[in-house]
This record gives structure tokens, C-alpha cells and sequence, in this order.
């Protein structure tokens, strides 16, 4: 059944059908939600980083006009359980600290009150009798037996620990020429969307059931978890999320304890309780990606062939781990080895905790810190061999010849043309010319640097790489799990307009708009004739374990859903046609609105017609089909399969490529950085809408430009933290930009309906490195290494006095 | 993120306003711009229970010149102190200084009197007034006074104001003829708190001789400070780049940088050498690109 008008909306930069009512003020986020009777919730939070809780005295804050009630720690611990976590002895994480609290902000107690200024006002009539404890900041001295035991239960600050083994890393390190070493230190930043966190809950005693509003990235694991913490089967907890969520970035996709904790302190005082969470609640302790300490070697030949990678990486989930952590640690498995073929692998992989804030993903979920030692050691071992470090690139990459490739590690690489990309990249910031450039800029004491990352973009999880915290013998004693599935329904009203039903909950990455566009190709109808209602109510809508948006999933396995149900939709259309007309399906086709018999232009039925008669006049319609005209889908990846006895396991589904390729100039007097080029040139497979695209491959770049020259969560020795507001945890605005050309080369996954992947992490996982590269690549006439990050012009400054200090 | 509760006052006049504060004293905090105070209140670092807002005290809202001096009114708006065709004609260094505030929807409602009161040492208004030797008048009970830099800014984040005194006006010297100046500082990002700002002025003679060098620096001391062992090296001088890297030297020796998270104390203090020799170069192009 032939369709011209296929190929009309998807791949065009339709503008965003959602910005209209947001420019103007009609969106509807967390903040835009007032109930009847609604009350203020405040949280009173640890002053320490390390402390006993005595006592709490809340006898005068309850006294303060206006205030309803006041939540706990022994009321959670009463009424509720701790969140359970995926490793072999879980710390005990209840929604508020109970007996001890464990990182500066943690919750300690919960006023509702008529108001908010009212709540806080409470918070400082609170008296809590703390005993400080000694503090433990550093990563490595956690894993040491004589450093302070943030949890008696398990006896040590190591929450997960696995040794994993692919291929023969020992012969591999026989046949090398030379191992290249280095030790790399990833700094803990986060995502700030401009919506934090935000929880209205309410509970209904006589049916005993919770309804909660929330801006969580999807149900994922989490509303299980909650379930399972507040002891109620799930279907008596109601979530529902707002029509817009102001970004996620990953940061809403860990355990949100404040949806039990606000759920606790609503069913406590009867009250219907409304939280949002202020700015400094988020940087202080919402959730921040993992900071990482890595040793990593590589074993490479003269040539500069590849052939195995050693390291132990140690990621620190803070004073807790909370699902989806450990995570952090396991979730690039199948994508380790990055864009080149190594076969060979020796791993440790330790998560730790210490008295800092608490994890969750952020955008890139730890393929940044990954992929920050593997191309750090792949220059080092240019410099080393003296090849050029695009060349060593080109040498190892994975050959377009090669799809689908599976990794040592167990990844099915689905598409791509690795050196297209990156030659690309090259060729946009003119690299021959900027290695002259920089020759002559040398001379004059100008030190400009040329900075690459070539790196693999896994989108779309399988929930199974969370069983990799347990050994195979572990696993065996356990129910598998894989899955990548996502939902979506497709209705025909009787004047034959469309309705799709979602729940992928974006949070702005316009998903409306994209399946306005996919739904009208497939119909040949336009864009504006599909309406599109994409949240999650967990009573209303069709969802899982895997449901939400995190992960980039949408562009890849959201969109299969929207395709298979529109069709089926389609298929149902054709039968009623062909059945009204009198004709053979496989006769008919669908041009400008029509159903036309081929061969016969006189024999035809409008889609108004065909959706009419599905609604109108049921008798009509072929025997045994349904009334109505809808379809849903609700697909896995086929690729989505549990981890196997050797620990391999497909991690994601898709796998798109980023090559970046950054030229810039370091000001040795003041340690400023100033991009001169950037390319990013990105394959995220079948473009679906390049504006989208361009918005999502800026914002990456730009997040991860914060992570590496500016963002950072610092703490001090006693375990403060140093950068709780604005004004020193520094996001770059608009004026920190540069500019940046992006360009796309597109291989088709043959595993998604439109051969689309997922790009919305994609430079965020690159541009650490790419930056760190280069300012190395700057400052190696100074004799500078760069090992870690962030890159502030103090840091650079103090690494150029200190390659100074040893010249001498 | 609420402020406590307070009591709220709109004064018309500044006798209603000084009225006010003699009644309250050190309990009453005054709002101006709003831009230091208002996120100070919402963290609770501090709980003034009583705010008076002088936004109505509308005649504390000008630009003015008297002799060789141009007045401004310490309500003015820092947007407007930057776009005043007078301030860039007469007092350039002033408008660039201000330029350096936050963002534009910062200068819109922050005002020239409540940066100055604020007394923060690395804001780019006290290091200019510094430099340009300004003078600050303040209406108390007893009438007026009028102080200098040096008198008026005490220490980090305190002036000599007395609790029932007001700031109304800031007196700033036009600068003359055949004068090179600089503005420059150092942040981590554009509006960012200056790691280290320096103002530089050179007032030179016929034959390219400097008769005076003023250089301040903020950021790098609990108030702004001159740099005056610099500027005398400077005095009665040709300007050679040996000698702008000397001053550079000079200045930084006075630096008493305090280190924080953005900065070591080293940094800082080199950061001071580094921007007093590139200001210094850059008034010294300036007043060169005018012969």
C-alpha cells in the first residue's frame, strides 16, 4: 500500500507545537496546581555532615499559629520502610533520616502549616540534639577499614564491589608494546533544571489510598519503590504529572524519597500537602551524577593498535545509594570499550559512599566519567607513540563493514560510520590548518590547543544491567530482568481526527510535536489534526517498570510505539475501507485524505467516512472487528535481553556516535580557556526533526561545558558544602556559549521503525573530555598533565605554577 | 526560601526616611534595588524587622553636573548611571565599571547608593569611587556630612554610616582632558562576583608625561584599596611597559587576598599584578589612541 505523503513532517524542523503555551504563560507545571485546602510543607535539614540524632524537641514549632503538623523521623520510621536497592546489603534509606543523618541537607523533620513563610518560620522553633560524628569526603579513603562507617549495617563505606573479566587481557598484555597509565579524578555535578522537585500528596482513609502529583521523569522503578516503602500495593498510589515538567536531565530519575516523605506527612496530618523544593534544597541535596575516581591502563602495539583496557573505577553515591544507583557503575557495560574494537578487558568496579550528597543519573549517566579516562589514555598514548591523536582514532575505530558489532562487554552496536563522523569533524574546524596555527601561535607564546573525543552514544536502557551489582551465582538465585518497553495508544475520533495517549512524560524535549509528525506521515493527514496528551497517571495510563522518559529513550523506542500503533490503526482504517468499498485491502490506497481503490479513481471513502462508520454505524463494520478505532503498542527492544553467565549484557538498545572536535586558547597568565572552534558532529541515526536535534545536541554540549570548566559540588574537609547557591555553583548562561558547529551523518538503527537513536545525552559524554584533551594538548610545552576536572582558570593557573615549579 | 516576617514602610521624603531610622536604628534595613538585600533575606542571613522602602523618594533619582563634578542621586539606577550620555561623556571609567554589574535586569532595578552601602569590596562600584576619589553624602538627625572613599567604606560589607543615616548623593569628579582610564576584572563568568577588579585612571601632560596614576583594586582586601606605592612609581613618568610591569608587581605586594573556593590566595594576588598591568596598558592606549 503505497503512501506519498510519507517522509512530508518527520525529518523537517517543524516548530514545537508545546512552545506556544509555554511563551505565553499557559503551562501547566507543579507550581501551576492548587487543590482545595491546601497546606505548606517546609523540611527541616542537617546542619551536619556526620551526626547522631539525640533527641528533636518540636513542642514549640507546633505551638506557632498556623502550623498543622509536624512529621518526623520516628513517624517514617512507624509508618514506613526503607527504599530497597539493588545490592547485597542495603543501607537503611528511609524518606528522612531517622536516627543519624548522613550528608549536610539531609531531612530531619517535616512542618505542614497554612503557608510556606508560616512552615519555615516553624523549622527555626525545631530543636534537634545532635552528636557529631568524624566525616569521610575523600573517595579512596572510604574504601579504607579505618575510615569513618557511615552504616553499622554494613560494616564498611563499600556498597557495591564486582571484578569483571572479557576475553584474555593477559595475552593481550603480552603482545603489547607498551601500557599507558593514568589516574583520572571526575568531579560531582549535577543538572538545576529550572523546575526542582515538587510533591502535592494527599490520602483518602476511607479507601486507603494516596493520590500524589509529581514532576518524576516517568514511573520508571520508582513508583514501585514507593509502593513497596510505604507498604501498600501499588495500585493504591495514584501519581499523576502535570502536563509540563521544567527538565529532568536524570536528576528526576533516581529514587525521589520526597514523594513518600510529603505522601508520610500528608497521611499524618490529614492534610492535602503541597512542597516545592527551594533552590538551595536542590543544590544542597536533591541529586547530583557520581564523582569517580579512576586508574586505567591500556595495552597498546607501536602501531597504535588497542588491545585491552585494565581499570578500577570507584564511583560515590554519598551518604546513601538509592535506585537506579549502583548503577552509575554498571550502566555502560555494554558500550565500555567505546567507539574502538577492544576485545580485551580486566575491570574493578567499586561504589562507595561518603558524607556528601546524595546520586542520581545526570544526562550522560556516567559515560562522561567513562569515557573522560578512556580518551584521555587514548591522546596519552598518541603522545606516547608519538602518532597524531586523530590518526590513533582512525586506527582502532570500529569499521562501518562491522555493524551490528558486539563489544567484548556484550553491547550490540546496531549502526554507524565511525570515521565518516569524525572525519567530518575534522574537516569542519580545518584541522591541518589548525595544527599550523598552532605552531606559529607557539612561537609567539600563545598556547592553543586541538582536543578530540570520539565516543559512543548508548541510548534507550535495558533494565537488566542493574543485576550486574551481583555475581552470576547471585543472579542465578534471582527472577531475571530485561526490558526497554514503552507505551503508546493511538485513537481515531469520528470526524477522523487523532488522538495519541503517552506516557513518556517529557520535560521538554517536544515529544508532542514529534508525534504529531510521525502520526501524520503515516496517515497522511497534518500535524495539526493530532492532539497528543503525553503524562503519566499511573490509573490511567498504560506503563512499566521501564515507562518514562530518561535514558534518550523516546527517539528510539518511543517512536517504534507511536509507529506500530499508528499502523495498526492504519491496517484497521484499510479493512473498513476495503470492506465499505467492496474491494481487497491489499487494492487500496491512502492519498491526501482518501482511501481509492487502485486502478478505479472513482472508487474511494474518506478517512471521515471510514471513522465515522467505526463509531456511527458499528453494524457496518467488518464482522468480528471492534468497535471504536484505536490500537496501542507497547514493544521491547528485542535486543533488551537479561545479563548472561559472563556478565555480558546489551545495556542500551541503540548506539549512536559523537566525534568532537574542539580548538582552543589557554591565557597561561590567568588560566582562561576561549574556544576558537567546535565541531560536534553527531550520528543519532535517522534525523526526526533538526531543530529538536540541533536544541538537544546544543544543550548537551552546554551541560557538559558547565561540568567541565564551572559546575562543580565542592564540599570542604569538615563536609560543607562549598557551593550550595547560584552564586557559587556556576551554570553557564548565555553569555559563556561559543559557538559551535554541529553537523550530523546518519546511519538508520534497523532496530527502530524510522531508524532514529537517541541524542540527548550525546555531548555530554564527549565535551568533558574533548575540553580536557585540548587545554592538555595546550599546555604540553609547560610540561601540564590534566587529569581531572573542573577546570577552573584558579585550577589551570596552579597546574601551570606546578609544571613550572618542577622544570625548575 | 522565605524571608521572616517584617514591617514594611514607604517613606515619600528622605526626612520621612531618616525619621524612620532614627526610630528603629539598627533594626530597620533600607530597600533600595533589592538586589543584595532581597536574596539575603530569602536565605534568612539576615531577618531585618523592618524594611524601609525608599522607591517613592523619587528626587533621589538623578544625574547631575555641578562645576566639574557630576552628582548622581543615590536611587539612581545603575542601567541609567551606564546609559547617561553625560556619565560617558564625562566620567567614561564609570559607565564601564558599571557595565561590569550582573545583567541588564540587575542594573534595571539595582541603584548606585545601595551597591555602594552594601560596601561588598569586589564590587566594581566601590573600586571605581575608590579610584576616582568620590564622595559620599549622607543626611542623618543632625543634618549632612559628606565622606570619602576612605572614611566611608570601613571594612568588608560595613561603611561608616550610622544607624540613622541615609546615603542621598555621590559626588564623582569629571575626569580631564588627556586622561587614559581602564575598567578590567576577572570572573569566573560574565556578571559573576570580580575575582579581582582593578580601576586605573592617568592623568598625563603635555609630552606624554603622567602626573598622576590612581589605581584600585577590589576583591582583593575587606575594602577596596589604591594601590599607591604603584602609583607614585608611575607619577611624573614617560609610561615604559618595564614600568607598567613593575607597577603590577608593586600593587599586588598589597594585595591581602583572602583565598575561597573560586580563588587561592596566590591566584588572587597574581591575578592583581596580572589586571593592574593589562588596565594600566589599556588607559595608557587609550589616552595614546586621543593625542
Amino acid at each position: 500500500m503505497s503512501n506519498e505523503d510519507k517522509g512530508k513532517w518527520v525529518g523537517k524542523g517543524m516548530k514545537r507545537k508545546e512552545d506556544l503555551r509555554l511563551l505565553i504563560g499557559r503551562g501547566n507545571f507543579m507550581d501551576d496546581i492548587r487543590l482545595p485546602n491546601m497546606k505548606h510543607a517546609a523540611i527541616l535539614r542537617s546542619p551536619y555532615p556526620h551526626a547522631w540524632i539525640r533527641g528533636m524537641d518540636v513542642s514549640e514549632a507546633e505551638k506557632l499559629p498556623g502550623v498543622r503538623g509536624i512529621l518526623t523521623g520516628e513517624d517514617v520510621e512507624k509508618m514506613s520502610k526503607p527504599f530497597s536497592v539493588g545490592v547485597p546489603v542495603p543501607p537503611k534509606y528511609y524518606a528522612c533520616a531517622v536516627d543519624k543523618v548522613r550528608f549536610v541537607g539531609e531531612p530531619v523533620a517535616v512542618v505542614v502549616a497554612d503557608d510556606r513563610y508560616i512552615a519555615e518560620d516553624a523549622l527555626d522553633l525545631i530543636k534537634v540534639d545532635y552528636e557529631p560524628l568524624p566525616v569521610v569526603m575523600d573517595i579512596e579513603e572510604a574504601t579504607q577499614p579505618d575510615s569513618p562507617i557511615l552504616h553499622d549495617n554494613i560494616g564498611s563505606n563499600i556498597y557495591s564491589h564486582r571484578l569483571f573479566k572479557y576475553g584474555n587481557p593477559e595475552k593481550a598484555y603480552e603482545e603489547a608494546d607498551l601500557v599507558v597509565k593514568g589516574k583520572f579524578l571526575f568531579p560531582k555535578y549535577g543538572s538545576t533544571p529550572i523546575e526542582t522537585y515538587a510533591v502535592i500528596a494527599s490520602y483518602n482513609p476511607y479507601n486507603e489510598e494516596f493520590v500524589i502529583y509529581n514532576n518524576y521523569q516517568g514511573p520508571f522503578v520508582t513508583h514501585f519503590l514507593v509502593a513497596l516503602a510505604l507498604g501498600i500495593p501499588e495500585n493504591k498510589m495514584r501519581w499523576i504529572v502535570p502536563t509540563d515538567i521544567g527538565g529532568g536531565f536524570g536528576t528526576k530519575t533516581g529514587m525521589y524519597p520526597y514523594i513518600a516523605l510529603i505522601a508520610l506527612a500528608a497521611k499524618k496530618t490529614g492534610m492535602t500537602v503541597k512542597w516545592l523544593e527551594d533552590r538551595r534544597e536542590h543544590l544542597l541535596a536533591s541529586s547530583t551524577g557520581t564523582d569517580r575516581v579512576t586508574y586505567m591502563e591500556a595495552a597498546v602495539k607501536k602501531d597504535g593498535t588497542i588491545l585491552a583496557l585494565k581499570d578500577k573505577a570507584i564511583d560515590n553515591t554519598g551518604g546513601y545509594i538509592r535506585p537506579p544507583e549502583p548503577g552509575c557503575a554498571y550502566r555502560s557495560t555494554g558500550n565500555h570499550t567505546g567507539a574502538y574494537q577492544i576485545k580485551d578487558l580486566d575491570r574493578e568496579v567499586l561504589v562507595v559512599g561518603t558524607n556528601k550528597c546524595l546520586t542520581a543519573p545526570n544526562r550522560g549517566y556516567t559515560c562522561q566519567e567513562l569515557y573522560f579516562s578512556v580518551e584521555r589514555l587514548v591522546d596519552m598514548a598518541a603522545t606516547e607513540l608519538g602518532l597524531d591523536p586523530a590518526e590513533i582514532r582512525f586506527k582502532n575505530f570500529i569499521q562501518p563493514g562491522q555493524f551490528p558489532y558486539t563489544t567484548a562487554t556484550g553491547g550490540l552496536y546496531d549502526a554507524g560510520n565511525y570515521p565518516k563522523a569524525f572525519q567530518m569533524a575534522l574537516d569542519i574546524i580545518d584541522y591541518k590548518k589548525m595544527r599550523e596555527e598552532q605552531q606559529k601561535a607557539r612561537k609567539e607564546s600563545k598556547y592553543i590547543g586541538i582536543g578530540f573525543a570520539t565516543v559512543v552514544d548508548p541510548s534507550v536502557t535495558n533494565i537488566a544491567y542493574v543485576t550486574l551489582a551481583l555475581t552470576p551465582e547471585q543472579r542465578a538465585k534471582e527472577r531475571p530482568k530485561s526490558g526497554s518497553g514503552e507505551s503508546v495508544i493511538v485513537k481515531m475520533d469520528p470526524l477522523g481526527k487523532v488522538h495519541v495517549i503517552a506516557s513518556t512524560n517529557p520535560q521538554g524535549q517536544g515529544h508532542e510535536t514529534v508525534i504529531s509528525q510521525i502520526v501524520a506521515d503515516e496517515l497522511g493527514i497534518h500535524p495539526d489534526d493530532v492532539t497528543v496528551s503525553d503524562v503519566v497517571d499511573t490509573h490511567d495510563r498504560v506503563y512499566s517498570i521501564t515507562t518514562g522518559s530518561y535514558s534518550s529513550r523516546f527517539a528510539s523506542v518511543g517512536t517504534n510505539a507511536v509507529v506500530y500503533a499508528t499502523r495498526k490503526v492504519k491496517e484497521r482504517m484499510t479493512k473498513i475501507a476495503a470492506h465499505l468499498l467492496e474491494a481487497n485491502p491489499n487494492d487500496l490506497e491512502l492519498k491526501k485524505g482518501k482511501f481509492y481503490v487502485k486502478g478505479s479513481p472513482d472508487r474511494s471513502i474518506s478517512i471521515r467516512h471510514v471513522a465515522g462508520t467505526a463509531h456511527w454505524n458499528q453494524a457496518a463494520l467488518p464482522e468480528g472487528m471492534d468497535a471504536g478505532l484505536y490500537a496501542s503498542s507497547f514493544l521491547s527492544m528485542p535486543t533488551s535481553k537479561p545479563v548472561d553467565d559472563l556478565d555480558r549484557v546489551d545495556s542500551s538498545n541503540t548506539y549512536g556516535f559523537v566525534a568532537e572536535a574542539i580548538v582552543l586558547e589557554v591565557d597561561i597568565e590567568t588560566g582562561e580557556v576561549k574556544f576558537l572552534k567546535w565541531a560536534s558532529v553527531h550520528d543519532s541515526g535517522t534525523v526526526l526533526n533538526p531543530m529538536l536535534l540541533e536544541g538537544q545536541v546544543m544543550g548537551s554540549c552546554i551541560h557538559a561545558l558547565g561540568g567541565t570548566l564551572y559546575e562543580e559540588f565542592a564540599y570542604d574537609e569538615n563536609g560543607q558544602c562549598l557551593t550550595a547557591s547560584f552564586q557559587d555553583y556556576l551554570v553557564p548562561t548565555a553569555m559563556e556559549v561559543p559557538k559551535i558547529d554541529i553537523g550530523h551523518v546518519e546511519t538508520a538503527s534497523p532496530l527502530t521503525a524510522l531508524g532514529s537513536k537517541g541524542a540527548g545525552e550525546s555531548s555530554s559524554m564527549s565535551v568533558p573530555v574533548a575540553i580536557g584533551n585540548a587545554i592538555a594538548d595546550a599546555l604540553s610545552p609547560l610540561g601540564v598533565t590534566i587529569d581531572e576536572l573542573p577546570l577552573s582558570p584558579n585550577k589551570i593557573w596552579h597546574l601551570i605554577q606546578e609544571a613550572r615549579a618542577k622544570k625548575d | 526560601m522565605k524571608p521572616s516576617a517584617f514591617e514594611y514602610f514607604t517613606p515619600n521624603t528622605v526626612e520621612e526616611a531618616v525619621g524612620l531610622l532614627e526610630k528603629y536604628e539598627d533594626e530597620a534595613k533600607i530597600l533600595a534595588g533589592g538586589q543584595s538585600l532581597v536574596p539575603i533575606m530569602n536565605f534568612r542571613l539576615g531577618r531585618p524587622e523592618v524594611l524601609i522602602d525608599i522607591n517613592g523618594i523619587r528626587d533621589l533619582d538623578y544625574i547631575k553636573e555641578e562645576g566639574d563634578d557630576l552628582l548622581i542621586g543615590a536611587l539612581t539606577r545603575q542601567r541609567d548611571v551606564e546609559l547617561s550620555p553625560r556619565v560617558q561623556e564625562k566620567c567614561p571609567i564609570l559607565a564601564e565599571a558599571v557595565s561590569f554589574i550582573g545583567h541588564v535586569p540587575i542594573r534595571n532595578r539595582g541603584t548606585i547608593g545601595g551597591s555602594l552601602v552594601h560596601a561588598d569590596p569586589s564590587s566594581e562600584l566601590t573600586t571605581v569611587i575608590c579610584c576616582l576619589d568620590g564622595e559620599m553624602k549622607v543626611v542623618g538627625p543632625p543634618g549632612d556630612r559628606t565622606l570619602g572613599p576612605e572614611e566611608f567604606f570601613l571594612t568588608y560589607l560595613t561603611t561608616s554610616l550610622e544607624p540613622s543615616e541615609i546615603l542621598v548623593e555621590v559626588r564623582i569628579p569629571t575626569l580631564p582632558q588627556n586622561t587614559g582610564w581602564s575598567f578590567v576584572e576577572l570572573s569566573r563568568r560574565v556578571s559573576d562576583f570580580a575575582i579581582v577588579g582593578v580601576a586605573t585612571l592617568l592623568f598625563m601632560e603635555d609630552g606624554g608625561i603622567c602626573k598622576e596614576a590612581r589605581i584600585a583594586l577590589g576583591g582583593v582586601a575587606p575594602t577596596p584599596i589604591r594601590a599607591e606605592e604603584a602609583e607614585e612609581l608611575l607619577a611624573g613618568q614617560k609610561i615604559t611597559d618595564a614600568l607598567i610591569v613593575k607597577a603590577g608587581e608593586e600593587a599586588a605586594e598589597i594585595a591581602e587576598a583572602e583565598p575561597d573556593y573560586h580563588a587561592s590566595a596566590e591566584y588572587r594576588k597574581d591575578m592583581a599584578r596580572v589586571f593592574v598591568q593589562r588596565g594600566l596598558r589599556e588607559a595608557l592606549n587609550k589616552v595614546r589612541g586621543g593625542e
